[in-house]
């Protein structure tokens, strides 16, 4: 019987043959943390009495959660990675390099084949560049750090298959908010998903960034594609071109616990409502929701493609006088390249608030925390309650797209009606 | 382990980390024993202040989703829990667990009510329940699970033995 490409990159990295249900330790290619999970990684490499990482090439840290820090205990964290990565020699990103998930695949650290952990659960952002990378919590990326492995049981895989041409005005986060409402917040819990179809070559390298982050929420341990030209080109855009390019491709007999078919033809624009990721529904469900805030930017839909698409929108509009509109690059590179091509411009001209490259008000730390009783939407990837900052707040998850026109009308909108 | 009280969480299914303790804390205090007295605070207001050393906590599938943060497990060892008991668990939040030395265990959850004073056998692999007199059938924790726990986590391990044994 065939192999899953989790299957064969665990199986190349553990130096023996593996299959779905083993446990292994494997080698692992690069590594990974943030501001909101480094002090823990820190205190655990320095608790196992060692001084050295393994190798400091191959780990990284990003301060994005809570950046530019907002109070002296972020600053004291911050402070901390810095020197760890000085005293390490290990790479930092600092304050305004952006989201770790933009900036690592940007910087040329993942390749077709390899093996990625990361002290955050979005890693599995990775899988559209055909590597499995996963998240971890401190202690089980210090164990990385130390000895350049960790243990792995090896997944059973879920295969995904995508098809059909999406409409105008809908995008590959309606694609992954329809699964995800599907298959459910558990429906995958410690699998690995390989996304195929017509519908997923289609899409841009940064469309596919959106769907593969967001396999986690449906409980994945990695959401992976197949390489193509798309994937190539990247790579060489990024500084990782030289590194040569192998990418890894399922076999055609290779055995799957559950197979799903999706045709987008038919999908609109969809939302998740409060306060789970898989209560979704058709944007129309929303639309007599007023809200506070509009947040267009994270590791799911900070791309410049989403910039682009928002731009698109907000261009000769005014946000609604009641809204916060909130867009966050996410990276520096997409930040420059949208003030290059006038995005930043329109975003500025149409009353957005512009911050700098990272998290953002995501994650509930700073930069736009709710107050009571208000909603907020966002194209992040998590709507928890109190997510962003505040329980008694409410979180819409959507397109860009939907984000800027429920900006621009003050209520949750079709961004069909402003294309 | 020893007798102790079972909490049953309410929501029951999909317990995520923001739930655990909020992103609002795990920025603000490093200290992992200050931060258990905030843990669960979202959905069980003062369970810092009912729960006693020994107790468990009990959920339904899909416990710990979201994100990675590793100060979830923390927060509930540090507040004295002897272990989890879930139909499920989500994997960050497994490996973390067991790497710092919480033990989680799967079974049906569903018999047991708040308040019940229940007992974890390990090595029997069963719960039981004192109040409803009766026993729940446990899934077997992996070796290399208890190995950790017996170890005091992975880091102890580590120390101990030099590297991964498994």
């Amino acid at each position: 019987m065939g192999k899953t490409i989790a299957e064969k990159i665990l199986s190349a990295h553990a130096g023996r043959g593996l299959r779905a249900g083993d446990i292994a330790v494997c080698r692992v290619d690069f590594c990974l943390g943030q501001d909101g999970t480094s002090s823990l990684i820190i205190d655990s490499f320095k608790k196992s009495g060692r001084r050295k990482v393994f190798d400091p090439r191959k780990f990284a840290m990003v301060i994005d959660h809570s950046a530019p820090s907002p109070n002296t205990g972020v600053s004291e964290i911050h402070k901390k990675m810095r020197e760890f990565a000085e005293k390490t020699k290990s790479i930092l990103y600092d304050v305004g390099c952006g989201v770790c998930h933009a900036v690592i695949p940007e910087m040329g650290h993942v390749t077709p084949g390899s093996l990625v952990l990361g002290a955050d659960s979005h890693t599995c952002t990775y899988g559209a560049l055909n590597a499995l990378s996963s998240g971890v919590g401190s202690t089980d990326l210090a164990i990385t750090l130390i000895s350049g492995k960790n243990w792995f049981r090896v997944p059973e895989s879920v295969k995904i298959e995508i098809k059909g041409r999406l409409k105008k005005g809908v995008y590959s986060k309606d694609m992954i908010l329809k699964i995800i409402g599907v298959m459910g917040a558990n429906g995958c819990t410690y699998k690995s998903i390989e996304f195929y179809g017509s519908a997923v070559r289609r899409l841009s390298m940064d469309a596919r960034f959106t769907i593969t982050n967001m396999a986690v929420e449906m409980g994945a341990k990695f959401g992976v594609m197949e390489s193509d030209k798309k994937v190539e080109a990247f790579l060489a855009k990024a500084a990782a071109s030289r590194r040569g390019i192998r990418p890894v491709k399922a076999d055609a007999d290779a055995h799957y616990g559950a197979e799903k078919t999706f045709d987008v033809s038919d999908l609109g624009p969809m939302i998740a409502m409060p306060h789970s990721v898989d209560n979704v529904a058709p944007v129309s469900a929303g639309r007599n929701i007023k809200i506070s805030e509009a947040y267009i930017g994270t590791c799911t839909n900070g791309r410049l493609e989403d910039l682009k698409i928002a731009a698109g929108i907000l261009k000769g509009r005014k946000v609604n006088k009641k809204v916060r509109c909130i867009v966050v690059p996410a990276s520096a590179d997409i930040f420059r390249e949208s003030v290059g091509r006038g995005y930043i411009r329109t975003f500025i001209e149409a009353g957005c608030v512009v911050l700098s490259p990272g998290c953002g008000p995501c994650v509930g730390t700073h930069e736009g925390v709710l107050a009571d009783g208000e909603a907020a939407v966002s194209s992040a990837n998590r709507n928890f309650k109190g997510r962003m900052g505040n329980p008694k707040s409410f979180i819409y998850l959507a397109s860009p797209a939907t984000a800027a026109a429920s900006a621009i009308k003050g209520k949750i909108s079709d961004p069909r009606n402003y294309l | 382990m020893k007798k102790g009280t079972a909490h049953k969480l309410r929501p029951f299914d999909n317990v995520n980390t923001d739930y655990i303790i909020s992103g609002r804390y795990k920025f603000r205090i490093s200290s992992m024993k200050e931060l258990a007295k905030y843990v669960f605070e979202d959905i069980a207001p003062n369970f810092y202040k009912k729960v006693k050393r020994g107790d468990y906590v009990v959920a339904g599938e899909n416990f710990g989703c979201g994100s990675s943060r590793e100060q979830a497990p923390w927060a509930i060892k540090e507040a004295g829990i002897s272990a989890v008991l879930a139909k499920s668990f989500a994997r960050i939040f497994f490996r973390n667990a067991f790497n710092i030395g919480l033990c989680l265990v799967e079974c049906d959850t569903d018999g047991i009510s708040d308040g019940d004073l229940i007992e974890l056998d390990l090595d029997g692999e069963a719960v039981r329940d004192h109040t409803r007199g009766m026993k729940i059938k446990t899934m077997p924790v992996p070796a290399l699970m208890r190995r950790l726990l017996r170890d005091g986590g992975v880091i102890r391990h580590f120390k101990k033995h030099g590297g991964f044994k498994i």
